[in-house]
C-alpha cells in the first residue's frame, strides 16, 4: 500500500502531499506521522497541500486531528499552499480549522515554524535563567 | 391533416402573396427591414412548414426542428434589428389569415372546414409563441451575462503594497455577489502571494446576521489559506447592528477605516511610514522604509 512519505528537516517534519488523498491514506499518514514526531522528537510540522484539489469533510477532520495530534506531542503544526476552491470548500462545510497555523506556501510556512521554534526556545531559556 | 398539407402546398404562390399583403397592413416595418428580405424569410418559413406539416402536425416534433431553428433565428436577428417580440410574432400569426382563405376554398364541408381551421390556428399559434419563447430567452441570456459583468465589476481586489490587498466592497451583499467576491480575493491571494488582506465594508449599507455570516466565511477561507485578514470601514450605526445583532468577531481583526487597517498591514510585513524633510525644499513627503 502506497504511504504519503515524511521528510525529516531539523527540528521539522515536512510532509507533502502530492496525491489526492482517500480516506485510508490520511489514517496511515497520522499513524506515521505522530510516530515520526516521537521519534525524532520534532518541533514542528509542515503538510503542504498545494496539489490538493480534493476535500471532504473527512479529510479536513483529519488534517485537524493531526493539528491537535502534534500539539499534545508539543509540536506546531503549519498547514500550507491550500488552493482557494479547497478553501471555500472547507469552509462551507463548517470547517475552519480554527488550530491549526497556515501559510501562502512553503516558504512563509517554514519562516513561521522557524520563529515559533525559536521564541520557544527563548522561553526555555528565560525559564532557566530564573530559576538559578 | 394529409389534406391541410397538400393544400397548403398547392396553394404556395396565393397564400404566401396573402401573407405579405396580411404583413402589410399588420406587423409590417419597413423602416427595419427591405420587401426583398421579408419576401425571402416568408417564402423560405413556409417551404419549411409546408415540408414539415406533410409528416407531422405537432410543433414539438423531430420534422419541425427545420422550422423551429429557422424561427428561432428570425427571432434573434429582428431582435437585433430592433422588432419588438410582438411584432416578430405577429409574422407568423399574420400567415393565419390567407392559410384559412386557403382552406376555405378547399373545403365545402363546414364541420371538416372548422376542425383543419382550428388544427392550423393552433399549429400557427404555436410556432408564434415559439418567437416569443427565444424572444424572451435571448433577454434572459443578455440579462445573466450583464449581471454576471456587474458582479465582476463591482469587486476589484486591489494591491496597496506588496503583500498586502485592499477588497473595497460597494452595495449590498447577497450570497452569489459573497462567492464572487470570496473566489476574486482569494485566487488574488494566490496571484499576488499575499499575506494580508483588508476588507473595507465602506460601501456596504446594511450589515446582517446573513451578511457578517458571508464575511467571517470569506475572513476564514483567507486565513486557511495563509492569509490574514482585516475588516475596515465599519461605520458606527453598523457596529452598533453587529452587537446588537449578536455576532461574533472576536476572531477577526477590525479597524474603524481602510487608513488604519493599512498601517496595521505595513507594520505586520515589517514596514512603517515615516515623515522626512528633504534637504533641499523643505517639502514634506512620505516614503516607507524597512522597519
Amino acid at each position: 500500500m502506497d504511504r504519503i512519505p515524511i521528510l525529516k528537516m531539523g527540528d521539522c517534519l515536512l510532509v507533502t502531499i502530492q496525491v489526492d488523498m482517500h480516506d485510508q491514506l490520511a489514517v496511515s499518514l497520522q499513524e506515521d506521522l505522530t510516530a515520526q514526531i516521537a521519534r525524532f522528537r520534532s518541533r514542528g510540522v509542515l503538510i503542504d497541500i498545494s496539489s490538493l484539489e480534493i476535500v471532504d469533510s473527512f479529510i479536513g477532520r483529519m488534517l485537524a486531528n493531526i493539528a491537535a495530534m502534534s500539539r499534545v506531542l508539543d509540536a506546531e503544526t503549519v498547514l500550507t499552499g491550500m488552493q482557494p476552491a479547497v478553501a471555500i470548500t472547507l469552509v462551507e462545510l463548517g470547517m475552519s480549522l480554527s488550530g491549526i497555523k497556515t501559510a501562502l506556501n512553503v516558504e512563509r510556512g517554514m519562516e513561521l515554524l522557524r520563529q515559533y521554534i525559536r521564541e520557544d526556545m527563548d522561553n526555555v531559556q528565560v525559564g532557566d535563567g530564573t530559576e538559578e | 391533416m394529409n389534406s391541410f398539407h397538400e393544400i397548403v402546398r398547392r396553394n404556395e404562390a396565393v397564400i404566401l402573396a396573402g401573407w405579405l399583403e396580411e404583413m402589410a397592413s399588420t406587423a409590417r416595418r419597413s423602416d427595419l427591414m427591405g420587401d426583398a428580405e421579408l419576401r425571402r424569410q416568408a417564402a423560405e418559413f413556409l417551404r419549411l412548414f409546408t415540408q414539415a406539416a406533410q409528416t407531422s402536425s405537432d410543433q414539438t416534433s423531430e420534422e419541425f426542428l427545420g422550422t423551429r431553428d429557422f424561427l428561432k433565428d428570425i427571432a434573434k436577428s429582428r431582435m437585433d434589428q430592433g422588432f419588438r417580440p410582438a411584432e416578430t410574432a405577429m409574422f407568423v400569426l399574420s400567415l393565419k389569415q390567407p392559410v384559412f382563405n386557403a382552406l376555405n376554398n378547399a373545403y365545402k364541408n363546414a364541420s371538416e372546414l372548422v376542425a383543419e381551421i382550428g388544427a392550423a390556428g393552433d399549429l400557427i399559434d404555436k410556432l408564434a409563441m415559439l418567437t416569443v419563447d427565444s424572444a424572451v430567452q435571448i433577454r434572459d441570456e443578455i440579462i445573466t451575462r450583464q449581471q454576471a459583468e456587474m458582479l465582476e465589476l463591482s469587486t476589484p481586489v486591489v494591491k496597496l503594497w506588496d503583500g498586502v490587498l485592499a477588497l473595497p466592497l460597494i452595495g449590498t451583499l447577497d450570497s452569489s455577489r459573497t462567492q464572487v467576491v470570496m473566489e476574486s480575493l482569494l485566487s488574488a491571494i494566490v496571484e499576488t502571494n499575499s499575506q494580508i488582506a483588508i476588507i473595507d465594508i465602506t460601501g456596504v449599507p446594511t450589515v446582517d446576521t446573513l451578511v457578517a455570516q458571508h464575511l467571517i466565511k470569506t475572513i476564514t477561507a483567507a486565513r486557511l489559506m495563509g492569509a490574514d485578514c482585516y475588516l475596515s470601514g465599519i461605520r458606527p450605526a453598523i457596529a452598533q447592528t453587529i452587537v446588537h445583532l449578536g455576532i461574533d468577531l472576536t476572531d477577526v481583526q477590525t479597524k474603524a477605516n481602510l487608513a488604519d487597517a493599512f498601517g496595521l498591514a505595513l507594520s505586520k510585513v515589517g514596514k512603517s511610514v515615516v515623515t522626512i524633510k528633504t534637504a533641499a525644499n523643505g517639502q514634506l513627503a512620505a516614503k516607507t522604509k524597512d522597519a
